[in-house]
Parts: C-alpha cells; sequence; structure tokens
C-alpha cells in the first residue's frame, strides 16, 4: 500500500493554500508534516480524508491515491474512504456518551449489531491504544471523565475500531500535558507496525521522536521531504534550516 | 487592636474605588429590587385568584359541562377542549418545527435566500396571533372546509408555534460543537447518522424547552381561536379532532365578561386548572430536559 499525491491544489474561496503539492508515503511509516502555522500542512492532511468537502469553499484539485486508486473520483463513497483513513483531531473530542459507546460508535454506523463482536472490538481497539488497563473497570462511566490525555487515547481507540489502513492526526498532543504527550508519542510508534501514520505537529522534537520521514511545509508550498533524521542534521534548502533552527516559526 | 501594623498607604480606600465599589452595590439593589417586582406582582395575581377560586373549584366544577346558572356550571368541554387542541397542535408543529430547524441548521447553505427565510422566520415569531387567526379562518376553516373545529384550531396554534419551535431548535442546534460532528463525519458516519446519533441527542434537552414554552404559549391562546369561530358554549367535550370546541381561555374569558359575582368566581377558579395544566407542563419540560441531559455524558 502506497499514498501518492500529484499536485494537490486547494482553495479556499479564492484564496489559494496548498500550491500543487506532489509526495509519495510509504506503508507502514509515520511521516510527520512540519511547518509554521499557516502553511497549510493541517489542510493537506484533511485531503487525504476528504474532510475539506465539509468546507463549502474548499475545492480540491489534483490527483490523491491511495494504493493507486484516485480518492477524489466521483465513484468513491467518502463514508467508506473515511472508514478506512482514521483521524485523531487536535483537541480530544470524545462523544458525550460512555467510555465503551464512544469505541463503539465507528462499529454501530456500519451497521454491525452483533454485541459480541462489538465487545471484543472495543477491547481489541482500547487495548491497541494502550487505554485498557485505565479504563477497563469503568467502560459505563462518561467519556468526560477521563483525564485529557486518556481521552486523546481513547479518541485513538475510536478511531483504531474501524479498522482504517491510514491514520491522520493533526496534532494530536498539542492540547497535553509532557507525560501524556510521551503517551501518545510512544503509541505512535507501536502503531506503526500495522498503520501508516501521518502527523502533523508544531513540535519538532515530536517529528524526529515518532517520524520515519518528515515533510515541510512553507506558504503552501512542500519545501522539502526527506528521511527525518537527514532533514534535521542536513536540510538541503535555506528556508528549512531556517525554521528547523527556529530562526522563524 | 494593639499590635497591628498600619495598611501600607498605597492600600488605603481612595476616591474613586470607594465609588466603584458603590456602583456596585447600587446595581445590586437595583437587582434585588426588580426581581422582587415581578416576584410580588405573581404572589398577588396568585393570592386573588386563588382566595376567590378556591372555594368554588371541587371536583364537580371539574367535571360538569357549562350552563347558565353560574353554580352549576363546570370547565369540563374547556379542559377537554384545551387538551385536545394541545394535543393535536403538539403533534402538528412539533415534528414540522424541528425538521425545519434542522434543515435550516444543517443543510440549507449559507446563500441570500437562507438568510431571508431566517430573517422572515423570526418577523413570523412576532405576527399578532389574532392575524394567524385570520389566516386559519380563511385556509383551513373555510377553504379547505374543516369548520370551526379542533382540527382547525389546531392547525392555526400550529403555525403560531412553529416559527418558536423553529428558532429553538437552530438555537439548540448551534450549541452543539463543530468537533462533535467532525469525529462523526471522521469515521465514516454519514450526515443523518450524524445529525440522528450526536446533534438531536446533544440538542434534545434545549428544543425539549423550547417546544413546552411553545405550547404553553399556544394554551393561553384566545383571539386567533375565537376568530376562527370557536364557541363559547359547547354543550359536549369534543370526540373528534372534526368536532366544535371551546377551550379554557375562552371559557375564561366569557365568564370574567359577566356581570355577576358568582361567574367572575368561577372564572378564577377556571385560571386555577388553567394555571395547573401549565405548571405541569413546565414540570414535564423539566424533567425531560433532567432526563435527557443524564443520556448525554458531558
Amino acid at each position: 500500500m502506497k499514498i501518492e499525491a500529484n499536485n494537490i491544489r486547494v482553495r479556499y474561496g479564492s484564496e489559494q493554500v496548498l500550491n500543487g503539492i506532489t509526495m509519495s508515503i510509504k506503508k507502514n511509516t509515520v511521516t510527520a508534516f512540519i511547518g509554521p502555522s499557516g502553511c497549510g500542512k493541517s489542510t493537506f492532511l484533511r485531503c487525504f480524508n476528504r474532510m475539506n468537502d465539509l468546507i463549502e469553499t474548499c475545492k480540491v484539485e489534483g490527483e490523491l491515491l491511495i494504493d493507486d486508486s484516485d480518492i477524489y473520483h466521483p465513484k468513491v463513497n467518502i463514508n467508506e474512504l473515511r472508514k478506512s483513513v482514521g483521524m485523531v483531531f487536535q483537541k480530544p473530542n470524545p462523544f458525550p456518551k460512555s467510555i465503551f459507546e464512544n469505541v463503539a460508535y465507528g462499529l454501530r454506523i456500519n451497521g454491525v449489531t452483533n454485541k459480541k463482536y462489538i465487545e471484543e472490538k472495543v477491547e481489541w481497539a482500547i487495548k491497541q491504544a494502550a487505554l485498557w488497563e485505565e479504563v477497563k473497570d469503568k467502560l459505563k462511566k462518561s467519556a468526560f471523565a477521563l483525564s485529557g490525555g486518556q481521552q486523546q487515547r481513547l479518541c485513538i481507540a475510536r478511531a483504531l475500531a474501524v479498522e482504517p489502513s491510514i491514520l491522520l492526526m493533526d496534532e494530536p498532543a498539542s492540547a497535553l500535558d509532557p507525560i501524556s504527550t510521551t503517551k501518545i508519542e510512544e503509541l505512535i510508534y507501536n502503531l506503526k507496525s500495522s498503520y501508516t501514520i501521518i502527523i502533523v505537529t508544531h513540535n519538532m522534537q515530536q517529528a524526529t521522536r515518532t517520524s520515519d520521514k518528515t515533510a515541510f511545509f512553507y506558504m503552501g508550498d512542500l519545501i522539502e521531504y526527506d528521511d527525518t533524521r537527514t532533514l534535521f542534521t542536513n536540510p538541503k534548502k535555506q528556508k528549512t534550516q531556517n525554521y528547523i533552527t527556529g530562526r522563524f516559526g | 487592636m494593639t499590635g497591628q501594623k498600619q495598611p501600607k498607604k498605597t492600600f488605603e480606600s481612595k476616591g474613586r474605588t470607594v465609588y466603584y465599589q458603590w456602583q456596585d452595590k447600587i446595581f445590586k439593589y437595583f437587582a434585588l429590587a426588580a426581581t422582587s417586582i415581578g416576584l410580588i406582582v405573581l404572589v398577588l395575581l396568585m393570592y386573588s385568584i386563588l382566595s376567590n377560586g378556591l372555594d368554588r373549584l371541587d371536583w364537580n366544577f371539574i367535571t360538569s359541562l357549562p350552563s347558565k346558572r353560574a353554580s352549576k356550571a363546570g370547565i369540563y368541554t374547556a379542559w377537554a377542549g384545551t387538551l385536545w387542541i394541545m394535543f393535536l397542535t403538539t403533534i402538528i408543529a412539533f415534528p414540522i418545527g424541528v425538521s425545519a430547524g434542522i434543515y435550516l441548521e444543517e443543510y440549507s447553505s449559507r446563500n441570500r435566500l437562507a438568510n431571508l427565510i431566517e430573517i422572515n422566520i423570526a418577523n413570523l415569531a412576532g405576527v399578532p396571533s389574532i392575524i394567524y387567526g385570520l389566516l386559519g379562518l380563511e385556509v383551513f376553516a373555510r377553504f379547505l372546509n374543516l369548520g370551526a373545529s379542533v382540527l382547525t384550531g389546531s392547525l392555526t396554534l400550529a403555525l403560531l408555534i412553529l416559527p418558536i419551535i423553529i428558532v429553538s431548535t437552530r438555537e439548540a442546534i448551534k450549541t452543539v460543537p463543530y468537533t462533535l460532528r467532525e469525529a462523526s463525519f471522521a469515521l465514516g458516519a454519514s450526515k443523518w447518522q450524524t445529525i440522528w446519533n450526536q446533534v438531536l441527542p446533544a440538542s434534545v434537552p434545549g428544543i425539549i424547552t423550547g417546544v413546552i414554552l411553545a405550547i404553553s404559549r399556544a394554551i393561553g391562546e384566545t383571539a386567533p381561536l375565537i376568530v376562527i369561530g370557536a364557541l363559547t358554549y359547547v354543550p359536549f367535550a369534543p370526540t373528534s379532532p372534526m368536532d366544535e370546541f371551546t377551550v379554557m381561555p375562552i371559557q375564561i374569558f366569557n365568564w370574567v365578561s359577566r356581570p355577576q359575582k358568582a361567574f367572575a368566581d368561577n372564572a378564577a377558579a377556571a385560571i386555577i386548572v388553567l394555571l395547573s395544566i401549565t405548571f405541569i407542563m413546565n414540570a414535564i419540560a423539566v424533567y425531560l430536559r433532567h432526563r435527557s441531559q443524564k443520556k448525554v455524558k458531558w
């Protein structure tokens, strides 16, 4: 499996926010998108599960291939696409339901009614998200009773329950404390063997700690895309150099 | 006290701070007075109604048909009519109003037409109720030939409270955070699944409150029902939506307008019953809101 973006351009109304991005992402890797605020990295991330479609004025052009099939093809069912491309958001956004129901939601909306199957799947997903030990005795409690870090892992479990092959993470740890952040990063590392992960982050240490490859965006352009180690130790472009050394951004 | 140190000069009262503290106190008492006025008026009103009507209120009064003799007259037909109207108005206005609210908030695109509709719905909420009565008379009673029936009354009142339900539904839906919708969509939920499983449960308390307030308003309406031809004297309680009817406010209005003191007491007793119905409705609203809030585990 691989992902290929060919000349992706995104406009909000008349404002161009991505000027033609071309890149390819390999299976079971973690790719980090970095860059200053407003550089288009989140917008690009939201192209992969077509969340941008929710914004009326947003227009996406170009070709985005997952396993050689264009996800912007008219025949693509957007709901099916989003089932195989999961997403975790910047702020933990659990549903106002119980911990169990949060994770079961993705299955239920898929028409799964087998109770036993749902129970097994929920347990599996919460274990995958390294949260099981902390919540196994209070699955019926509200998700809002959990701490921010636990909520974010619950959101990861919720996304995993529908068995996506790709996981998009939009600054998943930016609202969390350092300990919770470490847990999320460990989790990303462990999930890599089963999922292809794309993570947007403001935190360059996080990018170096978690990712195999890093893409640096600036003003709607992909400036540099390379192995994480190479990009941070030996960047080829001056702009990348300036950004990672903290001269702007 | 000895031994206590003098406060620093900077901590002592100065003219301006004293003035601001006074300002705070004055506003507090002004607000208290404003609250009291409303409460005192309500208490006085309740006292006057209870002292006039309580003696008259008994089981017979509730179960008797209207009569020319004040001591024999009851409100059976009136409250039966009111319950019929309430019931039909609710089942007509609730689904239409809530659906319209959902459509406007979730589906319609933000363009000039949507704005126009939005402004006009807000305007409709402010149209005098008698205008709705005229509309009901012309459209339902005459054009659709429904006559002065319970159905005509309910349709008319449903139109009257639709804007209130639509507006309160929209307000309730607006309070549901966008991140909740995003989370649902990101899992592959369709728009309807998102609305049904996330948006509606989270906004049900607000919607119910709006609907019950709207119905409470409908119960008290007199003018539009008089216009469509609701009677002041009905010998039988309605048994179908096509029957003629009267409602409590009309009965009260009728009794109040008579010169005899005995009828005025009847009116007071009927007001107690009407108020009770309203209070019960509000109690149900509070209960339902509480229950649905519990289901949504914020």
